[in-house]
């Protein structure tokens, strides 16, 4: 952390920037401020606005209000070429290059050098072979760009984002695909762009490595500003709390109040080293117990949807065990689960819940017509059932007829709840189950998974929100950077706790 | 310290890598290669078809001037992942154009060719517009401007129109001989090989397009949006604007295809063109276009339409007569082709062998940008 | 991209009056315009509604078309379910009509071209022939559920080779079976006064209406069209589903395909069902059934179709050819997907969204 740069002024200054969609206010009077040689995290939960901030600085959106100065002078950024022309560059989370074409043409497309009008292929080379060994990158000009790893290929995109006169460079979650060895090089590049004087906001959900590599950070919450910190003189647990909006102080001591749990039985579902194919979690060991309900707490991005949705067999391929009721089961499909007993409310309903021009009825029956395949459930069957759920949850339709797609988010939620309550799971998943709902049917979901969690049905259940979670929980796991990193049992859960296990023990 | 020039890319395979020579390269020996082998079987097992000659040789190119045109359209197509069917039918539809035209002396034939192009550009424009801006899957779109030019024939004359006009048919029988290429007779004339004025019009535009395609920007964005259009759009490239062109220009070239055809084959017959398009992707994918789009070169497409010409030419010397088979022993060609190209890709992966194929067989031409900054 | 929702709206619609409810339903757009069609009709014809006993068969315009769109009919109810499961379409039906027609064909007069001796059991013959559809269907729903391939362009296999392939099973000639009882299904049985043809397309309309509503398959292929992620995520197997779609297409086209060559009492597969793949793809589209998939309607389709038949009549009566024919049908099927494009219905919503905001104030 070079403290030399700690004293400059600010060459970015982004003043009061606000941001509003339909219905939507993204950005309410944010400051940033981003100085030459610097590596700032820009930090922030879901809804935060990092993108939206990130989009109004590249020219994606223009801003609704607010000032940006560049070293010191006004400007205005209504389009993509104007951030070019200021010298900001973005490299993205998917490495935008083109793997079919050479190295050089990466770096110069758009801009290859000429000659009598014609591209002069000698000379493109020969500028690249330059700038890669500039930036100490191991490729070569002339070959295929996708013959190079991912990481590699990163670096390239990088090279080509700075070729451009960048002063300020935005990686956007530049390390998600990446392994140990290969964030090592690219943090190695970054430090040769601080001492070329590149402003380089680094967008990530990974604390360890803003701690590694960052100056400073800013967080975001709800559209607004937070805070802007230095990274030395903030802790970790503070940052995790400012990002979740608790503060230290207030945070209190409370805890849950359940039943002593039976968790010297034999679990309903134990995990061993399991994991999916297509999510980069690191296998995990769980065990679930009947009716307990466990909740899964940590920062967007920590892996805690891809974890149970591995339970769960909704991505390919699976690997490492699965024990229900002591017998090792194959899933490889939700239906194998559902089968099983299991159930699972995505956290993204639009895309993965609700088939949005089927009615009320359909929609709430389909799951347990799955089980019965091709043998239809008789029409009373259905209004039966429908009119029972539509009673229990409260949803507010005109009738069971009507296609769901009218429905309110919050009602919509409710159907796909009664979906699987329907099915009668012995386990059931809860991804973000409350997410967009008014406070008095949270109330009345969160009484409803006790209710549910003493007739004895398990239920693992992720939120935003800890409190939710501490009055419905009887244990706590906890992930960090997409591995499971501890699990607090009744007697450790509180905020403080919670909180701490999500920031890594040891504070600092 | 790992080898980074190895990738394990899901979906990118290995391909194996020399200095210099890459997988573009690779493919495209494969191509010439064939081509040889299969010219030099040929020299030896019809020794009395004359293969030696040079004037055979050339006949190739003379007689296949039109597909050349109609091909290196559908390369450039290709290359951006994208196709276009309708080139068959636009071929037809020019011809049975020209053939009425110049029906009972109407027009001066030097019209012909304006108007060629113009028919060949207006299903270029319309075609791109829909695919390009519009986003409609380009594979239906030129399915129904086959559909629409095949109709059109019918609409324009349903009968065969032979054509007569002196100024064409000068054209269509002119020889530029090639003095110093000849081989003697037997009976002492010499037999002096020649090319048509479609032929030296197919090889300077073939070299045209080598020249854009290579060293000019609009060419390399082709590739661009072939390879990746997401990542092009992020570059800077106007995707669509560059889909459009690549549409507009095969439409163009299969005009000018048209015109070649028909002074080739001076009639207007309802049955021209058909399958032409066909032949027109098997000659760029044997020449080493993939049609997962973004690699792609026009001189492997030369190659490609001589490789066509060549078993047309032997099919029937090994007896067989059926005016069908040529083009469908040339199917198989392209269909081992889009294999071998999977294998490439996937060589070196674990997961066994899979057919790679292009998006708009898979239903996706997308060219909008996705949300890629997450909040 | 979740921005928080500031605040929860919830709204229900209110019940909607019921002729709102009338107009906005998809079923009334295909009604409406069959009702164009059948007055432009009573105009021209003035003998629309005259109904006739002629060689004990009822006869008159409006049998005729019933008569006349049954074929389409029965194709385009296989159609229909191709559509709304994976939003493609089979153009291959043409063919497997072909395929079936040809095996029925050569189980029935065995090596002889023409021949009013029956070589097998007419009833085994027919089933050959249904089965070689539900092959043909097979194939399709193996490319399409297993290799991944869009429908269209898997469908184009049996749509290009189709045909020649029916024509090697009968010999590479055009069968001729005299036997007068193979008429039955094309044209009457005796005593019957009403058009066989009509009355097989009616019981293949119950049929399926039935089986897709008697049964969990038409609730699961509006799902798997609609969101095929959901529909796994609920434990259904979208691959098997689009499958058995492709197999209930081919069967319908083998159904078709008999039923065809009955009427003609030959086997010609070069004609039979020559560019019934179109009509049928039109038919389902005018029934209000989204081409993109999802919702279908049966009862739309059957409109549909018999509006796509009057079309054609009124057009052959007006002395179009067939292939000039294809050229309008073409334009009108990029017409129905360009407006059913995302793209031109944003354009479209800017357009009009623009002229709505010049009459409202600016504000600060």
């Amino acid at each position: 952390m070079d403290s030399v740069n700690q004293n400059q002024t600010p060459s970015l200054i982004m003043t009061g920037i606000g941001k509003s969609f339909p219905g939507v206010r993204a950005l309410n009077g944010v400051d940033f401020k981003l100085r030459r040689g610097e590596i700032h995290a820009l930090m922030g939960e879901n809804g935060a606005g990092k993108s939206t901030l990130v989009k109004v600085l590249t020219g994606v959106y223009p801003l609704d209000e607010g000032t940006i100065e560049l070293d010191g002078t006004p400007v205005s950024i209504r389009s993509t070429q104007d951030a070019q022309r200021l010298g900001i560059s973005t490299v993205y989370q998917e490495v935008n290059l083109c793997g079919n074409l050479t190295v050089a043409e990466n770096l110069f497309l758009g801009r290859e050098p000429r000659s009598l009008g014609l591209i002069d292929w000698k000379a493109m080379n020969r500028k690249a072979a330059e700038l890669l060994q500039e930036l100490n990158i191991i490729a070569e000009p002339t070959v295929q760009l996708d013959s190079y790893s991912i990481a590699v290929q990163q670096m390239i995109a990088i090279a080509r984002a700075v070729n451009t006169d960048c002063k300020f460079l935005i990686l956007d979650e530049p390390t998600s695909s990446l392994d140990t060895d290969e964030v090592k090089k690219l943090f190695t590049l970054m430090r040769q762009l601080k001492e070329k004087g590149v402003g380089i906001i680094f967008i990530t959900h990974f604390l360890e490595q803003v701690y590694e590599i960052c100056d400073r950070i800013t967080v975001l919450r709800n559209g607004e500003l937070v805070g802007e910190y230095e990274v030395e003189k903030l802790p970790r647990l503070e940052l995790v709390t400012k990002m979740m909006g608790k503060e230290l102080e207030n945070l209190s001591d409370l805890s849950s109040s359940k039943d002593q749990l039976h968790t010297d039985e034999e679990p309903l579902l134990e995990a061993r080293e399991l994991s999916s194919g297509t999510s980069k979690i690191a296998p995990f060991d769980l065990k679930i117990h009947k009716g307990e309900v466990v909740g899964f707490a940590g920062l967007l991005g920590s892996g805690r949807s891809e974890l149970v949705r591995a339970l769960y067999g909704a991505d390919k391929a699976v690997q490492g065990q699965l024990f229900v009721k002591g017998k090792s089961v194959k899933i490889k499909k939700p239906l194998d689960a559902i089968k099983k007993g299991m159930a699972y409310l995505p956290e993204d309903r639009k895309v993965d819940g609700i088939f949005a021009d089927l009615s009320v009825r359909e929609n709430i029956i389909i799951a347990l017509q799955a089980k019965h395949g091709l043998k239809r459930m008789t029409r009373r069957e259905m209004e039966k059932y429908a009119d029972e759920y539509i009673k229990l949850l409260n949803i507010k339709t005109a009738s069971m007829e009507t296609p769901i797609k009218s429905l309110s988010g919050g009602n919509q939620q409710k159907v796909i709840l009664a979906r699987w309550l329907l099915t009668h799971p012995e386990f059931m998943i809860l991804d973000e189950p409350t997410r967009g709902i008014d406070v008095g049917t949270k109330t009345e979901i969160q009484k409803l998974i006790l209710k549910l969690a003493a007739e004895g049905m398990s239920v693992a259940f992720i939120s935003a929100e800890i409190d939710e979670m501490l009055r419905t929980c009887s244990r706590i796991v906890v992930m960090r950077d997409r591995r499971k990193v501890g699990e607090l049992t009744q007697s450790e859960m509180n905020q403080s706790t919670i909180m701490r296990t999500i920031a890594g023990e040891g504070g600092q | 310290m790992k080898d980074d020039r190895k990738t394990t890319l899901p979906g990118q395979g290995l391909w194996i890598k020399r200095k210099g020579l890459s997988n573009t390269g690779i493919l495209l020996l494969i191509t010439i290669t064939l081509f040889v082998l299969l010219y030099a079987m040929s020299l030896i097992l019809f020794k009395d078809s004359n293969f030696a000659k040079f004037s055979v040789f050339f006949n190739l190119f003379n007689n296949k001037a039109y597909l050349l045109m109609l091909a290196l359209g559908l390369t450039v197509v290709i290359i951006t992942g994208s196709i276009d069917i309708s080139v068959g039918g636009v071929t037809g539809l020019v011809s049975m154009v020209i053939a009425t035209m110049l029906m009972d002396g109407r027009t001066n034939a030097w019209w012909t060719i304006p108007v060629s192009v113009a028919i060949g550009l207006a299903f270029g424009i319309v075609q791109g517009y829909l695919i390009a801006y519009l986003e409609i899957q380009p594979f239906i779109v030129t399915l129904s401007g086959m559909f629409f030019a095949r109709g059109m024939i019918c609409v324009i004359n349903a009968s065969s129109v032979p054509i007569t006009d002196e100024q064409f048919m000068s054209w269509s029988s002119a020889k530029l001989y090639i003095p110093f290429l000849y081989n003697e007779r037997r009976n002492g004339t010499r037999d002096v090989a020649y090319l048509t004025p479609a032929a030296i019009v197919a090889i300077v535009i073939l070299i045209i397009l080598i020249i854009t395609l290579k060293k000019t920007k609009f060419g390399r964005s082709l590739y661009a949006i072939g390879g990746n259009p997401q990542s092009a759009l992020l570059m800077g490239i106007n995707v669509r604007r560059t889909r459009f062109l690549a549409h507009v220009l095969c439409g163009l070239l299969a005009g000018v295809g048209g015109f070649l055809y028909t002074l080739f084959a001076p009639s207007g017959n309802p049955g021209n063109g058909y399958g032409y398009e066909i032949d027109a992707i098997s000659s760029s994918v044997i020449g080493g276009a993939m049609l997962t789009g973004g690699i792609g070169l026009p001189i492997g497409t030369l190659f490609g339409v001589l490789i066509n010409a060549l078993i047309e030419r032997v099919v029937p010397l090994l007896g067989i007569v059926d005016a069908s088979w040529p083009r469908i022993i040339t199917s198989a060609f392209l269909f081992a082709f889009v294999v071998l190209q999977s294998v490439f890709s996937n060589a070196g992966m674990k997961g066994g062998f899979k057919l790679l194929l292009p998006g708009w067989m898979k239903g996706k031409v997308k060219m909008e940008l996705k949300e890629t900054v997450k909040s | 991209m979740n921005l928080h929702i500031s605040k929860d709206k919830s709204l229900e619609p209110a019940r909607k009056p019921f002729l709102k409810k009338l107009l906005s339903s998809r079923l009334t757009f295909s009604l409406v315009i069959l009702l164009i069609v059948v007055v432009q009709n009573i105009i021209t014809t003035p003998t629309f509604f005259r109904i006739t006993i002629t060689n004990g068969l009822i006869s008159g315009y409006i049998p005729d078309i019933l008569d006349e769109a049954s074929l389409l009919v029965i194709v385009s109810l296989g159609m229909t379910l191709v559509i709304a499961a994976t939003g493609g379409v089979d153009i291959s039906v043409g063919s497997i009509m072909a395929i079936a027609a040809s095996f029925c064909g050569l189980m029935l007069n065995g090596p002889e071209y023409r021949t009013d001796v029956y070589h097998s059991p007419y009833f085994l013959a027919l089933l050959v022939g249904l089965l070689g559809g539900a092959l043909c269907g097979a194939f399709n729903g193996f490319l399409v559920a297993g290799l991944k391939l869009q429908p269209m362009i898997a469908t184009l296999i049996l749509f290009t080779a189709g045909r020649s392939i029916a024509k090697q099973i009968t010999h590479g000639q055009t069968i001729y079976i005299m036997n007068p009882t193979f008429k039955y299904l094309g044209v009457q049985i005796p005593g019957v006064p009403v058009r066989t043809t009509i009355i097989v397309s009616f019981v293949m309309i119950l049929i399926v209406v039935l089986f897709t509503k008697l049964t969990s398959l038409g609730l699961y292929v509006q799902s798997v069209g609609i969101n095929g992620a959901s529909s796994r995520l609920v434990g259904l197997n979208a691959r098997v589903i689009k499958f058995m779609v492709f197999v209930i297409s081919g069967v319908l086209a083998g159904a078709a395909g008999l039923v065809g060559s009955s009427s003609l009492g030959s086997v010609n597969s070069g004609e039979l069902g020559l560019n019934l793949e179109m009509d049928a793809i039109l038919a389902v589209a005018l029934g209000g059934n989204l081409l993109s998939g999802g919702k279908f309607s049966i009862a739309g389709t059957v409109i549909g179709a018999y509006t796509i038949q009057a079309i054609t009549t009124t057009l052959y009566a007006m002395n179009v050819r067939a292939d000039q024919l294809n050229v309008f049908k073409a334009l009108i099927i990029i017409v129905i997907i360009v407006a059913n494009s995302d793209v031109f219905k944003e354009r479209i919503r800017k357009l009009t969204g623009k002229v709505v905001r010049k009459n409202v104030s600016v504000g600060g």
